[in-house]
């Protein structure tokens, strides 16, 4: 197993065994309820659960994965293994879910300005080191790329649907996909997620520390409100939509024309702008007021007379987002699937 | 066809196999691997598992097989039904066969026979006897259709070791046995794929599914500094071999290109890619349970053995793959064109009673085109 210094578990605290993290620090976990000094690492650990909550990824205080005092390392910490503590307390799916994607998201940016700092070898080294014990794919250095196995490559970028990472459109040479940073670290995302995901499933569910009622009850309040994605898929739908509701609920990047196929639809379904925001939450660069502004516009509802419609299965087609089945049934609009056609 | 003419094949089948026993590689960890075989006017036999060479010659020599398949995986349980055989790996196999190729030489060589009044002749879409459209196509590929499979096997070799990292010693090429090459990779990066992975290196190999902007081509400000050039690697080497011809001509080629715009490029693109594409059948590839052809074993599409090359370039299936005896033997054949094996000539046969060497009486059996008399 990898051996962090402090401001790498600060970077990567998924990596830290939370048990024995705590062990060493000389805590343990019934202090965070009482002692006033060590509720400010509770209070962060509520933030960076809401700030996942809403869709956002949270930003530490470390600057370039540094900070000046040890102390603000160690809450970088704490906070983070708290969070799981609370999250598990609460119970509720959806705040794994949605923490575990955000922390990605985190250690993602991270993990690709290690790995693009050429200067530091060590940072390099670590990297590709966590990347190796996780997932178990060997990446190298090679002048400004990372190059990893071709069947490695193709393992994690099948499930990508961006014609863009066909290996047909890759550097390959020698049995070798050369990768630049951000494209390395975005072949691993699902598996980051997964990982952590899966770490705070497995983590054993404290019981309640006294003193921290009153933030799991909030917690589980904010959980309740969220609508979870899922809720609002009704009805059976197209494979072109449901694919690209798949696609948002991982986390990958839907194109524009993917985004507007997808709210055209809905709207015309009669969803409001509300039921469908969420969706998009996911998102890699998802921010709540452009998205609302956009669909209030495709809705119609903001001014401008048009309505918009949802494209044709010929256009779709042409933009690479039909995935038709025999179910589509010769339709020539996504609108139209599970309807019969008047012969 | 008839019990006479399944004799005849059959005992002129066990002959080459009780004599050439050396030339049936069994495959590297035989117990791991799905046999299976077909009789003539019988269904395919399958899920069979074979201990050693020892048992291989048997299932030869007890059921006279007309064709014998090996499985190109690995499992735990070879003779369980499918979903219980726990596939392990699988080697990488590619298919290129003369049909598939679009040569123009195809009509000349090809025979159709009439489902209905059994009327034989040259190409036709319409029965000349009875209009029937029920026709059954056979072809006696030339040697143009062969030299054109050898380009792509050769090219295929290309990609495999220049892109993929294959050792050059771990690619098989072995004659089908009909009109093409099986390419088998062994002990490669790519043993435990599965058929997605395998369609992603299918569409690689084929140069498919390519957007512009790999090779430099940009929706917006594109930058000529960005196309490939001749002494790169790969795709991108073979690109600009095949679109700038000559060093002297690139910088002029990328103007053009530049001017025309990024769906001209995209256009460009899928032309290319009929020419320096691989022309490989990609579902063969990308079956991980499919079994194939074992190499020493006859093809009774034609009677030639399906058989290692070792240079390639020399290769020539009608002398090289064709081992059956010189006994001769009387047939009644009805072949339209002129067919060459072990370098003796042979028809066209109008109908005639002729009297014919066992290997090319069993070749014109094998394709319909001849009956024992
Ligand atoms: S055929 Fe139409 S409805 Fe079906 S997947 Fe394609 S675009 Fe969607
Ligand atoms: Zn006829
Ligand atoms: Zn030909």
């Amino acid at each position: 197993m990898l051996v962090l210094g402090q401001d790498e578990k600060a970077k990567y605290p998924f990596l830290a065994d939370a048990g024995e993290y705590l062990k060493d620090k000389g805590f343990s976990l019934v202090q965070f309820g009482s002692d006033p000094v060590l509720k400010l690492s509770v209070e962060k650990a509520l933030h960076r659960i809401k700030v996942a909550a809403a869709g956002e990824v949270y930003k530490s205080d470390l600057i370039d994965g540094q900070a000046s005092k040890d102390y603000v390392l160690e809450r970088e910490v704490f906070s983070f293994l708290l969070a799981i503590v609370l999250i598990k307390l609460t119970g509720m799916s959806t705040l794994i879910k949605r923490f575990a994607l955000a922390e990605a998201r985190r250690a993602e940016n991270y993990l690709e300005k290690d790995l693009g700092n050429a200067s530091n070898k060590s940072k390099i080294d670590l990297a590709t080191r966590i990347i190796y014990d996780l997932f178990n794919i060997e990446i190298i250095k090679e002048n400004d790329f990372f190059v990893i196995p071709v069947s490695d490559y193709l393992k994690h970028s099948v499930t990508f649907h961006e014609r863009e990472w066909k290996l047909i459109n890759r550097h390959v040479e020698n049995g070798k996909v050369f990768l630049t940073p951000d494209k390395t670290v975005r072949l691993i995302r699902k598996e980051l997620g997964n990982y952590i995901s899966s770490k705070i499933i497995n983590a054993p569910k404290p019981s309640m520390i006294p003193g921290l009622e009153n933030i799991v009850d909030e917690l589980i309040l904010i959980s309740k409100k969220l609508t979870p994605t899922y809720t609002i898929i009704t009805g059976e739908y197209p494979p072109c939509i449901k694919h690209a509701i798949d696609v948002l609920e991982k986390g990958e990047n839907l194109p524009h024309s993917g985004r507007f196929m997808l709210a055209t639809f809905l709207l015309s379904r009669g969803q409001t702008v509300q039921q469908i925001a969420p969706l998009f939450k996911n998102a890699p660069d998802y921010n709540p007021r452009v998205t609302f502004y956009q669909l209030n516009h495709l809705a119609g509802t903001s001014g401008s007379a048009t309505k918009y419609t949802c494209p044709s299965c010929e256009k779709l087609k042409t933009q690479d987002l039909c995935f038709i089945t025999k179910e589509c049934d010769n339709i020539i609009n996504p609108l139209q699937f599970g309807k019969k056609r008047k012969q | 066809m008839n019990e006479t003419d399944i004799k005849f094949l059959e005992d002129s089948f066990k002959k080459y196999y009780f004599n050439h026993f050396d030339l049936i590689s069994s495959p590297q960890r035989t117990p791991e691997r799905e046999f299976g075989y077909q009789k003539f006017n019988s269904g395919m036999f399958r899920h069979i598992s074979l201990k050693d060479d020892k048992e291989l010659h048997l299932l030869f020599m007890q059921n006279i097989p007309s064709d014998v398949y090996c499985s190109n995986a690995y499992y735990s349980f070879p003779n369980s039904p499918m979903s219980e055989k726990d596939w392990k790996e699988a080697d990488l196999i590619f298919d290129i066969d003369a049909k598939d190729l679009d040569l123009s030489c195809r009509k000349n060589h090809t025979i159709s026979i009439c489902n209905e009044c059994n009327e034989v002749s040259k190409d036709v879409n319409q029965c000349e006897k009875c209009n029937s459209t029920k026709l059954e196509k056979k072809s006696l590929p030339c040697k143009n259709c062969i030299d054109a499979s050898k380009i792509e096997v050769n090219k295929l070799s290309n990609v495999l070791i220049d892109d993929l990292g294959i050792d050059k010693e771990n690619i098989y090429v072995y004659f089908s046995g009909n009109e093409g090459f099986h390419v088998y990779v062994f002990n490669s990066q790519f043993q435990k794929i599965g058929s997605k992975e395998r369609s992603e290196l299918v569409d690689y190999i084929m140069f498919r599914g390519v957007i512009p902007e790999t090779f430099g081509m940009k929706k917006f400000k594109p930058n000529r500094s960005l196309f490939p050039d001749f002494n790169q690697k790969g795709w991108n080497g073979r690109f600009s071999k095949q679109v700038f011809g000559s060093k002297s001509k690139r910088s002029k080629i990328i103007s053009e290109l530049l001017d025309n715009g990024y769906s001209s490029f995209q256009k460009l693109l899928d032309n290319v890619s009929e020419n320096i594409g691989v022309k490989i059948d990609p579902n063969v590839t990308m079956d991980i349970h499919r079994i194939f052809r074992l190499p020493g074993s006859i093809n009774s599409k034609s009677g030639l053995t399906k058989i290692l090359c070792t240079d390639l370039t020399k290769f020539d299936p009608y002398t090289d793959a064709c081992f059956l005896n010189d006994d001769s033997v009387e047939v009644l054949a009805n072949c339209p064109i002129e067919f060459k094996l072990k370098n003796k000539k042979f028809g066209p046969y109008i109908n005639e009673k002729i009297s014919l060497p066992t290997y090319a009486a069993v070749y014109l059996i094998c394709k319909k085109l001849a009956i024992i008399a």
